[in-house]
Parts: structure tokens; sequence; C-alpha cells
């Protein structure tokens, strides 16, 4: 209970710190920075609560954050919806389409769920491509995305924009954060160390994988809806499959097993994306050995490897203080 | 939607037969892949998310083979040999460092190589798509059959597709070769154990399985437009052909091959906003009643 209160200050408190950054009247680019960060860094945190909680390794999960994407801007540019409608509605059609990807491709093993998932990405990207009346082909949703006023709040507006963004960002990490630390997230860890145990303990662990990618697809859906709201239009290649893999990239280079880890590893990606483009137009090429040399060298994400480090010497410290209490309780014996 | 159009076309044979040859060069080009990446992960049990590189690497080194020496045969082998050797080297330089860990780290290598191959295309070939046009060995007169006319390349594409298939069944299935990769593909540990040196037959099946990669590539070359990135849609389809075929299975993926692209062909005229859809629906189908797919066997 105690860790609970303390997780819901450090997310107020996170949220404050990001509230303070117009307050200090920080350079539009910092902010836009900010904005893109917490966008693809909702995206990565919900990816892992697949790959690093559950062990579902899923190279598709750009469709859900495009499907947010889409539905929202789609839902806005019909003119019907407000907007928190608009966001009720995005979020229960990804979920729809979570539902009916995880219901086929859940029961699967690892590499099978791996290539399936890409493959339904592909699909609903092809798609998004062809539907050229309805999505607007490969141009994207064009025409900027209508931000009517709703309950007083203008998102019209770049700071009243940014501040909703922020709480929106926030209440996902501390739903993702109440997932992984309810006996529900300890399934899901189970799942992930021993499958068959698990269903041995009379878990249905379809149904819980299920659970999963539905809620975690919902969280990536929110990615989407903020990255519209920000971008003010929809493009395809936020479904495309490099997405997904940037995704990846993020928790690998931010560690799986630190909570907040790919949300660093959100800020890693995208500080070495600029530094590279402000070098050379070849990113791709550089952020592909970056990744050889990670995954083959240090054969984990440095702040993985880090979270190590400091964990051992944290256990070799205890183990000291432990050897020298027992020297003093042998000498206070003899 | 245009279900009249599929029906008018199936009423005429010429129809028919022009659609029954592009379906089957579809067909034959993923059954190429297809087989490459089931032969892989039947073998090393990874996939090789990288096998459509492997493919664009195959038709970009026709076209300059072919640009040297004039002779479309000499480029079609010299870009099988080609990426055959590359194949072995991402095999042994990258692959096999990670054939133990999860799949997120053989993911991971993949979409770096992914990244690295597209990026060193533009590079080497520029971003501007390439053709090859068609060799002058093909430039004949098309060969009319049943009022259909078929492109003779067309026709030597199947055959030759058909023929390489043919042959790697019977490497696998009739040489000693054969008889080594499959017991390696059943227990690893156990056929090194006999004294074999496995690290190479799993380094010769990567080859292998790259070089067919490298020689659909190279027979599509003179039909498709070279562009970087033209290995991705490819490889999903490939991947869609080894799930209905069954992981592990030629013969699967020569059947699963054919079905995908005459479902592409005909597809196009009857519903051609939906083939994509038709594709997914098949391969669901036989998810949720053979999840081994048509030919596979069950998983262990």
């Amino acid at each position: 209970m105690t860790s609970r209160w303390r997780d819901l200050g450090l997310a107020g408190l996170g949220l404050v710190l990001l509230l303070l950054v117009p307050v200090f009247g920080a350079p539009p680019a910092i902010r836009d920075f900010i904005m893109f960060g917490m966008a693809y860094g909702l995206l990565a945190m919900s990816l892992n609560l697949l790959i690093g909680y559950t062990g579902l390794v899923s190279f598709g999960h750009a469709m859900f954050f495009a499907a947010g994407a889409y539905a929202f801007g789609l839902a806005m540019q019909s003119g019907k919806f407000s907007i928190p409608a608009a966001f009720v509605l995005a979020i229960g059609f990804t979920a729809l389409m979570a539902l009916i990807v995880g219901a086929i491709c859940v029961r699967l093993n690892e590499i099978y769920f791996a290539f399936l998932t890409l493959a339904f990405q592909m699909l609903f990207y092809n798609i998004i491509l062809g539907w050229v009346s309805f999505t607007g082909g490969d141009q994207g949703l064009m025409g900027g995305i209508p931000r009517p006023k709703f309950l007083g709040i203008d998102l019209a507006d770049r700071t009243q924009l940014y501040v909703f963004c922020s709480v929106a960002f926030v209440v996902c990490i501390a739903i993702l954060r109440q997932v992984v630390t309810s006996p529900f997230g300890y399934t899901l860890r189970m799942i992930r160390d021993n499958q068959e145990r698990a269903a041995f303990l009379g878990i249905n662990v379809t149904m819980v994988k299920l659970a999963c990618f539905v809620i975690s697809a919902c969280i990536a859906g929110v990615g989407g809806i903020l990255l519209t709201l920000f971008v003010s239009g929809a493009y395809p290649n936020f479904g495309f499959w490099t997405t997904s893999g940037e995704a990846i990239f993020m928790i690998l280079l931010g560690g799986s097993n630190v909570f907040l880890g790919p949300l660093a590893g959100t800020v890693i990606l995208r500080l070495l994306n600029d530094i590279t483009v402000s070098y050379t137009s070849h990113t791709e090429l550089v952020l592909g050995i970056v990744i050889l040399v990670l995954v083959l060298g240090l054969r984990k994400g440095p702040l993985d490897l880090l979270a190590e480090r400091w964990e051992n010497r944290r256990q070799a410290a205890a183990q000291a203080i432990r050897d020298a209490a027992d020297k003093d309780a042998a000498k206070g014996g003899s | 939607m245009d279900l009249d159009a599929l029906l008018r076309c199936v009423g005429t044979t010429s129809c028919v037969v022009t659609q029954l040859t592009s379906g089957m060069i579809i067909g034959m080009l993923l059954f190429l892949i297809a087989s490459g990446v089931t032969l892989i992960f039947g073998v090393l049990n990874v996939i090789n998310f990288a096998h459509g590189s492997l493919y664009m690497i195959g038709a970009y080194a026709a076209w300059t083979f072919y640009q040297l020496t004039g002779s479309y045969f000499v480029s079609a082998l010299g870009a099988a040999v080609a990426v055959g050797v590359l194949g072995v080297l991402f095999e042994r330089a990258l692959m096999s460092k990670v054939y133990g860990s999860n799949v997120l780290m053989q993911l991971l290598v993949c979409y770096a190589v992914v990244l690295i191959s597209d990026d060193l295309i533009k590079i080497i070939w520029g971003p501007v798509p390439l053709s090859m046009g068609m060799p002058p060995e093909f430039r004949l007169p098309p060969i009319r059959f049943m009022g259909g006319v078929i492109p003779p390349f067309y026709l030597f594409m199947i055959l030759a597709a058909m023929a390489i298939g043919l042959l790697l069944w019977l490497v696998i299935v009739r040489t000693r070769f054969g008889s080594i990769v499959r017991a390696a593909a059943i227990n690893g540990p156990m056929v090194s154990a006999l004294g074999i040196r496995v690290n190479l037959y799993y380094a010769a099946v990567f080859g292998i399985g790259s070089a067919l990669a490298g020689a659909a590539g190279a027979l599509a070359a003179p039909v498709r437009s070279l562009t970087p990135g033209m290995g991705f849609s490819i490889l999903i389809e490939s991947f869609i052909v080894t799930v209905i075929g069954g992981m592990g299975s030629i013969v699967g993926a020569f059947v699963a091959s054919i079905i995908i692209g005459l479902t592409r062909s005909f597809g196009s005229i009857g519903f051609p906003l939906f083939v994509d859809g038709v594709m997914f629906l098949i391969m669901a189908l036989v998810l949720i009643f053979k999840p081994s797919g048509l030919f596979g066997r069950a998983h262990r």
C-alpha cells in the first residue's frame, strides 16, 4: 500500500516537473522534443508491458499507435465528436483491433507471434495506403485536425495542449505502473518466466496474455492520439514497421527490466536521431550499427547493464555488512 | 469489388492463361524466398527477418553484374552466389552470436541488418528506382497458348524456380549432406556429438537459404523495379506463405506460394482492394484450423 502512495506521489512529482517546463519559458524546441518524447514514450512503455513483463515479443506494436492516431483524427475531422468523445472512441477502436489481432496471435509460440504481429501491422499499413478516399493514402490525414474547445480547454493553444498531453501521459504511465505492480502484473511475469507452471496453477494463460495485449495496445493508442494532436495530422509511417522497430530499439536502449527504462530509451533514441541527422543523412546506417554494437557487444541495453551493476554492488555491500556482523558475533561468542 | 470482371475472366481461356502465368511468377518468386526462410527456420530455429534484404541485394547485384557482363545468365548465377556468400558471412558474424538468446535479440540483429542494407543500397546504387530491362536473351516473340500470351521470360522464371526447388528438395532428401542437415534440424547437439562439425552445416544452410533469396532477386530484376526497401513487402508475403505451408516444409512452401500467387493475380481483377485481406484471411483460417500449417509437423 505504501509503495502505491509512493508511486502516485512520484507520478504527481513527474507531472509537476513536466508542467514547470513551460512556466520557465523553455524554448519551443524543447517543448516539442518533450511532446514527441511523450507520444513515442507511451509507445515504448506500452510495448515493454508485452516484451519485458510478459515475454511477448511483438514486432507490430506501431499498428495500434497508428490506429489510435487515425481513429482520433478521422473522428475529429468528421466534426461529430468532441475531443473527449473522440478520445474514448479512438481507444475503443484500438482495443477492438487489439482484441481481434490478439485473439489470433497470443496462442502462438514466440517466433510465430513476432512475425504475425508484424504481418498484421503491414496489413493495416496497406489498408491505410490503399483506402485513399478515407485515410488520404500516403499523404496522410491532411487539412489539420480540428480542435474545438471543451470544458473551457482550448487545445489549439500550444500551452494548453502541452498541459493536456502531460496529464494524459502521466495518467497512462501511472496506469501502467498500477498494472505491473498488481497481482495481474505478477501473473504476467510468471507467464514470461514459466508458462507451463502458470497454466498448472490454474491461470488461463491465453486470456491473461490477451488482456495484457489489449491494455498495452490502448496505451499505445493514447500515444498515437497525443502525436495526432501535436502534429495536427496522422501519417501512414506512424504504422510502418520501422516505427515498431524503433520502439523495440527504445526498449533495448533504455532497458526492459527497469520500469521507466523504455522512457529513457525514447529520450536517448530521439537525441541520437537528432544528433546523427545533423551530421549525416544516413541515420539508418548509424542506428543499425549502434544496434549491432549493443546487441552483440553488451548483449543487453546499457541501462539494464548499469542497473545490474548497481544491484550487484548493493548485494556485495550488504554481504560485506553481514560478514562483518558475523565476525563480530563470532568474536563476542569466543 | 468487381466480381463480374473476375467471372468474365474465368470465362475466357486467354484471360485465364495470362492470369495463371502472372500468378505463377508471383508464386515462384515467393517460393524461392519462402523456401529459404523455411529451410533456415527448420534447421536453425531462427526466423531471418532480414531475408527480404538478401532478395533486394540479389536484385541489385544482378543489375550490376548485368551492366558489367551483359549476360543475364552469368549475372543471375553471380548474384545467387554472391548473396549466398554474404549469407554465410551474416550467419557467422552476426546471427550465430544470438542463436541461444531470446527472440528479441535475433529480431534486433535482423532489424539492424535491414536498416544498414537499405542505407548501403542507397549509398551504392542511389535512392532512385533502377530497372534492368528485358535481357536480349529473352527478347523473343511471346508464346501464344490457348489464346493467351506468355512472355518467354515468364516461362523461364517459372521453370528456373521449379528446377531450383526440385534440386533443393533432392539435396535435402537424397544426399548425405541433406540427411545430416535433417538430423541437425531435429537434434543439433547429438549430430555434433557424432563428430560432425554442425556449425559448418548451419552456415551452409544459411548460405543456401540466402542464395535462394539472391536467385529470386536476380529472377525478379528484369520484371520489377529495384528500390531500396523492395525486400520488405515480399518478406511479409513469404511469411504468410510459410505459415500457410507449415514452418520447415519445402513442399508446403511450394503449394502455399502457388495459392498466394494465384490469389494475387486473380484477386487483382476481382477484388483489388481486398487482395491483402484475402491473403490474411487464408492465413488466419489455416492458423485456426491447422496451426502447424498445411504440410507442417506439429511443433516441438
